[in-house]
């Protein structure tokens, strides 16, 4: 492991416990080089996960590390970001844990613009139980729970993140790790809610059911499939294929900060 | 001592959690609590503390839970259904032994029952809620400065054994209105979770000595340590290692049967010469001491055993009571619910009636004295 990454993991807890071709892997090494290029202070660091393979994450990294229940990350980020402001609290979630399950806490975190950074990482299944399909799993799809494929539409978490009121918004796949680097640093420098979804493969539970070949051609798919927003022409986005970069930033009020700035100035005008 | 108010219960509640040292409090509205709430969203915003509503009890219990964890004294409240819903986090609390304190003021249920009416029949989901074997400590004032006093219990329990604590009350004592004198600050004791000794590298985080208790740091403090609901090992990390499983579990266990001696709680009036005696709790207890008084003016030897802590039960205490020639009524209202842990601890050795009543209303005195006539 590179030493300037390695402070940052607890070395004795690996090797981790995903399989192999899983992409879980490439996330945490780009979310490490971003904390590491943002330069945060590992005791004032804290990463929040729930359930799932992409939660297993927070008890490799050597931070204030909290593995909650499955979709809750959130609210419980919420109240540690809440009661210690000075906290950069970081939040990993699988795409079932935040999107279905943790989807109130999600729209909720986002409407009120609270500062977080929020990382799902989409591998469009749950894959810790095996395969069932989740709301990020295209239609049409097959998986244990939908043998004959998926009959459910899916979610444009993008599109829901924005319109719950995330202030930064972003997409990137495993392929694009410097993108990746880059749209977590940029998420965590929002002061407001920041969601990045990144693209990942499970080969096992999803590739595998799906016929999708090795884990590197759903990497190269990954590749062949994204379309930087940069470069998309006439705002179409082509059939077949999925936006990546910084999909979306606003201006918004804070909410740790509302709060506090009017309990200040109650306080100052004598109040109580 | 302060000078004397009329307050309510739900407000006694409030505000002996803010002189236990609550900052921080997240919620969601549901009567017949949802005073404490409003309550607790003016107080902490005008003292520098936190107040949250989400958007339901799941996320109010995590929130409460994450607070917590970073060195804050956090609370929530609820009623039958929300309580319901805090249960997946309130075990989460127990595995990861985090200090926190649960208001719930019981309604009539199941389900969403009757919203405005008293009832006691979540006494064993106060206990037993959540799934797996856990610690928990339960505690059930009857009166409105008890309501004051054992939040503030709740509190220091709570932050000295790393257990999740419930504030049992039902609708007639969260609602009613009493004159209360409240000890001024000065007067309240305050405990705090034990900080660790060892410097940050060599702290292990659930590791505890002769106690059973594992000392806590905050989030942020530079101890770098790893909280999971999964079964873990003394650093914190998960493990399905059978010996560990069992002796972390064992612990949990151990943790509250140590020291229940200190923990539990329970009151007695007239009992020395009774030869029946009343098992209440909660609003119930008023309306059996009248009975019991009015029994007495008939001439019946009447007296009241009134567990204050529930959870764990006063055992010893009631086994003691059960030597004499006694008869007990668990007077409840709930099927009886309670009833099966008297059951227990008397153990056959006394005859155990019950009075139950749920039909939203308190027990009246009445009711029970014709109790007490029918088994005298
Ligand atoms: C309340 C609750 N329901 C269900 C589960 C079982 N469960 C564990 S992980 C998981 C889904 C994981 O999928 P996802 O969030 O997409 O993450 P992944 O494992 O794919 O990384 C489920 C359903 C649970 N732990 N808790």
């Amino acid at each position: 492991m590179l030493p300037e990454v390695e402070q940052y993991f607890r070395i004795e807890k690996l090797p981790h416990m995903w399989c192999p071709g899983c992409g879980n892997g490439i996330v945490l090494h780009s979310l490490i080089n971003a904390i590491s290029g943002l330069g945060l202070d590992q005791d004032k660091t804290t990463i929040v996960s729930g359930i799932g393979c992409a939660s297993r994450a927070a008890g490799y990294l050597d931070f204030d590390t909290l593995h909650t229940t499955h979709g809750r990350a959130l609210a419980f980020a919420t109240g540690i970001k809440f009661s210690k402001p000075e906290l950069n609290t970081f939040v990993l979630m699988g795409d079932g844990d935040c999107t279905a399950i943790g989807g109130n806490h999600l729209i909720h975190a986002a409407r009120r613009n609270i500062n977080l950074t929020a990382l799902v990482f989409n591998n469009n299944i749950y894959g810790m139980t095996g395969g069932q399909y989740s709301p990020m799993t295209p239609n049409a799809k097959r998986a244990t729970t939908a043998f004959y494929g998926n009959i459910d539409r899916s979610f444009d978490l993008m599109e829901l993140a924005k319109g719950a009121g995330a202030t930064y918004v972003a997409r990137a796949t495993t392929y694009h790790t410097e993108l990746l680097t880059k749209l977590i640093m940029e998420a965590h420098k929002n002061k407001g809610f920041s969601l990045v979804e990144v693209v990942t493969a499970c080969p096992t539970a999803y590739g595998r059911y799906n016929k999708l070949g090795k884990p590197a051609d759903m990497l190269k798919a990954q590749k062949e499939n994204a379309v930087n927003i940069k470069s998309l022409k006439d705002g179409i986005v082509p059939e077949g294929k999925f936006l990546i970069g910084e999909l979306y930033r606003a201006e918004a009020p804070e909410y740790i900060d509302q709060y506090l700035q009017a309990a200040t100035k109650l306080r100052e005008k004598g109040g109580k | 001592m302060t000078t004397p108010r009329l307050m309510q219960g739900n407000e006694a509640c409030a505000e002996g959690a803010l002189a236990a040292g609550l900052n921080f409090y997240a919620g969601y509205p549901i009567t017949p609590s949802t005073e404490v709430t409003e309550i607790l969203s003016r107080k902490l915003f005008e003292n520098g503390g936190r107040f949250i509503q989400m958007e339901d009890e799941i996320a109010s219990m995590a929130a409460v839970i994450g607070a917590s964890l970073t060195g804050a004294k956090a609370m929530t409240a609820t009623s039958g259904p929300g309580f319901s819903l805090k249960q997946e986090n309130i075990g989460y609390a127990a595995m990861a032994e985090v200090p926190c304190v649960i208001v719930n003021v019981q309604r009539v249920g199941p389900s969403t029952g009757l919203a405005t009416a008293p009832a006691q029949g979540d006494v064993m989901q106060a206990r037993w809620g959540t799934h797996g074997d856990h610690p928990i400590i339960v505690l059930t004032p009857s009166s409105v400065s008890e309501c004051y006093q054992l939040t503030i219990r709740a509190f220091n329990l709570a932050e000295k054994y790393r257990v999740p604590v419930i504030m049992l009350l039902d609708e007639v004592v969260g609602h009613m209105r009493e004159r209360v004198e409240l000890p001024s600050a000065n007067q309240v004791e305050i405990i705090n979770r034990k900080q660790p000794d060892a410097a940050p590298h060599q702290y292990v985080p659930f590791r505890s000595g002769y106690d059973k208790v594992p000392s806590m740091a905050s989030f942020g403090e530079g101890y770098r340590y790893h909280v999971t609901g999964l079964v873990h090992d003394d650093d914190g990390f998960a493990t399905t290692n059978p010996e560990i499983v069992q002796s972390h579990l064992n612990r949990l266990q151990d943790k509250i049967l140590l020291h229940t001696p200190e923990i539990v709680d329970s009151e007695q009036v007239d009992t020395e010469d009774a030869e029946v005696v009343l098992i209440a709790y909660g609003g119930t207890a008023r309306s059996v001491t009248r009975a019991m008084r009015m029994a007495r003016e008939e001439g019946l030897k009447v007296g009241m055993f009134r567990p204050i802590s529930i959870w764990p039960f006063p055992e010893e205490q009631l086994k003691l009571l059960s030597q004499r020639n006694v008869k007990f009524i668990t007077v409840e209202m709930n099927f009886g619910q309670l009833a099966l842990e008297v059951e227990r601890v008397v153990g056959g050795k006394n005859a155990v009636y019950r009075a139950n009543q749920v039909n939203g209303e308190l027990i009246k005195p009445d009711t029970i004295l014709d109790r007490i006539r029918e088994v005298y």
